[in-house]
C-alpha cells in the first residue's frame, strides 16, 4: 500500500529526513517511534504533503503510484489521512460543515455525486456516537476552544468521516487522559481492516497497549535505525532511546 | 472643460429642465456655489489621503443623462432580490421606472424623490429634513445641487414595514460616460420599522460615476436597517454619502457589501441626537484585480449612554486596495458611552494593499471605547489541514476567507438576503460550495 523509497526531505535548506524506507500492507499496524526532533512529525506531514517540505531524494508510492508530487487534497482523495499534532483551530468553520464539504469534495474528486443531506446526517450521528461526542460539539467552530483531548477525538472522528486507506496519527495519545485515549483507540480499531493500515507516531509505549502494532520502527535523526515486533517498543519503554542512539553511534 | 467647470456650467440647464420648487431651488443653488467654492477632494485633504478621484473624473461624462432605456424585467431580475415580496423604487441612468417599480402610499409613503420636491403634500417633510442631514463637503453639496431623483421613504409613527423595500439604479450608458446624482430622503417616524435594501448596477461597458447622497432619519424608538450591495462591473465608480441623524432609543445599521466596481468611497456618518441610541456599521468588503474601496466612517456620540459597534472585514487580493478610516467622536455630554470599532483584514497578495485608520476623539471621561484594527495572511495551517481533508485549495481558501468575514453576515436580518450575499460571495470566491456554516 504505501512504500517509501530512500526519501530525503528538508525545510530551508535544512536536511530532515535522511534516508527513510518503509514498506506498509493492507491489514497492517505499524509504530514509529524515536526521540524528539528524529523526524517523526515531518515523516507523518511529508506523507500527507506539506508544502513547507521539500522532497529532495527519494519516492512516496502509494498503492504504486507516485504521489510526492500530488498536492495534499490529492493524495487525501487516494485515501491518505493525517491525524494532526496539533490540530488547527478554524474560527468560523463548524465541525459538521467541514466535514460535509470535505467528504463532498473527495466525491467530487472521485466522479460521485454529493452525498444526500440525510445520508450525511446519518452518518455524523452514527461515527460521533462511535466517539462519544456530543452532538453540541459538531455545531463548534473546528477545534476552537476544544480541549487537548476533544481536539484529538475530533481527528479520529474525522478519520471515521472519511475511511481513508492509510491513516497516520502522528502523537494522538499526546495530552489524553486514559479514559479519552481509550475512546480513541477502540475508535481506531473499529475503523481497523484488512483492507486499510495505520500508521501511529508516538514516543510512548502507551497508546501501542491499545493499538496494538505488528511492527515498531525507531527513528533517530533522520534514519529507521531499528526495526522489529511490538516488543521493541516495550523495551524503548524500560530502556529509553539512549542505547539506540550508542547502537547507532550517534 | 474639465469635469468641475461642466458640471457648473450645467447647473442653470439642469434647473430649467425640472419643474422648480422654491424650497428646493434655494438649497440647489446654496449648493453649487459650495461645490463652484471647493471643487473636488483631493489626495492633500487628510480624509481623501488614500484615494485619488483623478482616473474617475477625467471621463467625459454625460451630466444628466435625457433619456430612458427601457429595460425588461426577466434580463435584470437576478440583481433584485426577487425571493420575496418587496416594494421596489427602480432608476434606469438616473430616471424613474414605473413599470419596474412597486410602490405605494398606502399608510406609508414609498415613491420619488421627484414627487416629493415638487408636491405641496410633501412639502413640509421636505422642508423639516432635505439636506437637514448632508454635510456642507464639496460632493454632498454637489448631490444637492443637482438632486431631483431618488428614493422618497416616509414611515409615519407605529408602523412596521414588513416587506423590505428595494432601491436600485441601473445605467445603461448609451451616452459614452454617465454621471448619476441619486438622492434619497428615508424618514422614520416614532416606533417605525423599515428595512431597505440599495444597489447600483451599470450594465454597460462604459465609465459610470455615481456620486449618491442618502440621508436618514430614525426618530424615536424608530428601527432603520440599511443595506448596501456594492457589485457593479469594474468600470462602474460609486461614492456614497450617508447622513443618519438618530433620535432618542433609535437602533440603526448600516451594512455595507463591497465586492464590484472600480472605485467605491463610502462616506457613512451616524449623528446620535438623543439618549441610548444604538447605532451599527458594518461591512464585508472583498476585492481584487485593481479595485478600490474607501470606508470613511464617522459615529458622532453626543448624548448620554449610548452605543456604537463598527465591525469592517476586508480581503484584498491581487492589487487591489482598501481604506478604512474610522472616526468615534465623543461629545463631553456623552458620558457612558460604549463605542466599539474593529477593522480586520486579509491581503492575500503581496501587491494588495490596506490602509486603516481609527481615529477616537473623547472628550467625555466615563465612557468605554475599544478599537483594533488587523493585518493578516491566510493561515497557511489551517490550508494545510483542510487540504489534508481533501477540500481543493481554491475551496479551503473560500471557506477561509467566508469565515473570516461571516460574522458581519450573522447581524443581517433578511434571509433572502443573507443567503443572496453568501452566493456572491461564493461567486466572487469562484467557488460552488454552500457556506451553511
Amino acid at each position: 500500500m504505501l512504500k517509501i523509497n530512500n526519501l530525503h526531505a528538508s525545510i530551508e535548506d535544512k536536511s530532515i529526513l535522511k534516508g527513510i524506507n518503509l514498506e506498509v500492507k493492507p491489514g497492517e499496524v505499524h509504530a514509529i517511534m524515536g526521540p524528539n526532533g528524529s523526524g517523526k512529525s515531518t515523516l507523518a506531514s511529508v506523507i500527507a504533503g506539506r508544502e513547507d517540505y521539500e522532497v529532495t531524494e527519494g519516492t512516496i508510492e502509494f498503492e504504486g503510484d507516485d504521489i510526492e508530487e500530488l498536492a495534499a487534497e490529492e493524495r487525501a482523495h487516494k485515501g491518505v489521512f493525517l491525524s494532526f499534532q496539533y490540530p488547527v483551530e478554524i474560527p468560523g468553520v463548524s465541525v459538521t460543515n467541514f466535514m460535509k464539504t470535505a467528504i463532498n469534495e473527495s466525491r467530487k474528486a472521485r466522479g460521485l455525486e454529493e452525498m444526500p443531506a440525510k445520508d450525511m446526517l446519518k452518518l455524523i450521528r452514527e461515527k460521533s456516537e462511535m466517539l462519544e461526542i456530543d452532538r453540541k460539539f459538531l455545531s463548534r467552530s473546528l477545534n476552537e476552544g476544544f480541549s487537548g483531548g476533544e481536539k484529538k477525538r475530533n481527528e479520529i472522528f474525522q478519520m471515521a468521516m472519511l475511511e481513508p486507506k492509510l491513516a497516520i496519527l502522528d502523537e494522538t495519545d499526546s495530552g489524553l487522559d486514559i479514559d479519552a485515549l481509550r475512546i480513541v483507540a477502540s475508535g481506531v480499531n473499529k475503523l481497523k481492516s484488512k483492507d486499510n493500515a495505520v500508521v501511529v507516531i508516538t514516543h510512548y509505549q502507551r497508546l501501542l497497549d491499545y493499538i496494538v502494532p505488528d511492527f515498531v520502527h525507531v527513528l533517530h535523526n533522520g534514519k529507521i535505525v531499528k526495526s522489529g515486533t511490538k516488543e521493541l517498543a516495550h523495551e524503548l519503554e524500560a530502556k529509553g532511546y539512549d542505547w539506540i542512539k550508542e547502537e547507532v553511534g550517534a | 472643460m474639465d469635469l468641475k467647470e461642466k458640471l457648473v456650467s450645467s447647473f442653470l440647464a439642469f434647473e430649467n429642465s425640472i419643474d422648480v420648487d422654491a424650497y428646493a431651488h434655494d438649497v440647489r443653488t446654496d449648493a453649487i456655489k459650495i461645490f463652484e467654492e471647493k471643487g473636488f477632494p483631493s489626495k492633500k485633504e487628510e480624509a481623501w489621503k488614500y484615494t485619488s478621484l483623478n482616473s474617475v473624473l477625467k471621463e467625459d461624462y454625460s451630466v444628466f443623462p435625457k433619456q430612458e432605456n427601457a429595460l425588461e424585467y426577466s434580463d435584470i431580475k437576478k440583481y433584485f432580490i426577487h425571493d420575496i415580496d418587496t416594494y421596489k423604487i427602480i432608476f434606469i441612468d438616473g430616471k424613474y421606472s414605473s413599470h419596474l417599480s412597486q410602490t405605494t402610499h398606502d399608510g406609508i409613503d414609498v415613491c420619488l424623490m421627484s414627487a416629493a420636491l415638487s408636491k405641496p403634500k410633501y412639502q413640509l417633510i421636505i422642508e423639516n429634513y432635505f439636506n437637514k442631514a448632508a454635510e456642507k463637503d464639496s460632493l454632498s453639496a454637489l448631490n444637492t445641487a443637482f438632486s431631483q431623483e431618488g428614493a422618497y421613504i416616509h414611515i409615519p409613527k407605529n408602523k412596521i414595514v414588513e416587506k423590505p423595500i428595494q432601491i436600485i439604479h441601473f445605467s445603461t450608458g448609451n451616452e459614452s460616460a454617465t454621471m448619476l446624482q441619486p438622492r434619497n430622503l428615508v424618514v422614520v417616524d416614532e416606533n417605525s420599522h423599515v428595512q431597505i435594501i440599495e444597489r447600483h448596477q451599470s450594465l454597460t461597458d462604459n465609465p459610470v460615476l455615481t456620486n449618491s447622497v442618502t440621508e436618514i432619519f430614525a426618530n424615536k424608538r424608530a428601527i432603520v436597517d440599511y443595506y448596501k450591495i456594492q457589485n457593479d462591473k469594474e468600470t462602474a465608480s460609486l461614492i456614497d454619502n450617508t447622513f443618519i441623524k438618530q433620535k432618542r432609543e433609535s437602533l440603526a445599521s448600516v451594512h455595507t457589501f463591497s465586492f464590484g466596481g472600480k472605485l467605491i468611497r463610502n462616506n457613512l456618518n451616524f449623528y446620535q441626537n438623543g439618549e441610548r441610541i444604538d447605532s451599527t456599521l458594518k461591512g464585508i468588503t472583498i476585492i481584487g484585480n485593481k479595485q478600490h474601496v474607501d470606508h470613511n466612517t464617522l459615529v458622532h456620540h453626543i448624548e448620554p449612554n449610548c452605543e456604537s459597534h463598527q465591525d469592517y472585514k476586508g480581503i484584498f487580493a491581487d492589487r487591489s486596495t482598501g481604506v478604512f478610516n474610522g472616526k468615534v467622536v465623543v461629545e463631553k455630554e456623552a458620558q457612558k458611552t460604549n463605542a466599539f470599532q474593529a477593522n480586520n483584514n486579509i491581503l492575500v497578495s503581496d501587491k494588495a494593499a490596506i490602509n486603516t485608520k481609527p481615529q477616537l476623539e473623547i472628550f467625555a471621561d466615563d465612557v468605554r471605547c475599544s478599537h483594533g484594527c488587523t493585518i493578516g495572511q491566510l493561515d497557511e495551517s489551517a490550508m494545510f489541514y483542510m487540504r489534508s481533508r481533501g477540500i481543493p485549495q481554491k475551496e479551503a481558501r473560500a471557506l477561509l476567507m467566508f469565515a473570516f468575514s461571516n460574522n458581519v453576515l450573522e447581524s443581517v436580518k433578511i434571509p433572502e438576503l443573507k443567503q443572496r450575499i453568501t452566493k456572491i460571495i461564493a461567486n466572487k470566491l469562484g467557488v460552488n460550495i454552500g457556506f451553511d456554516l
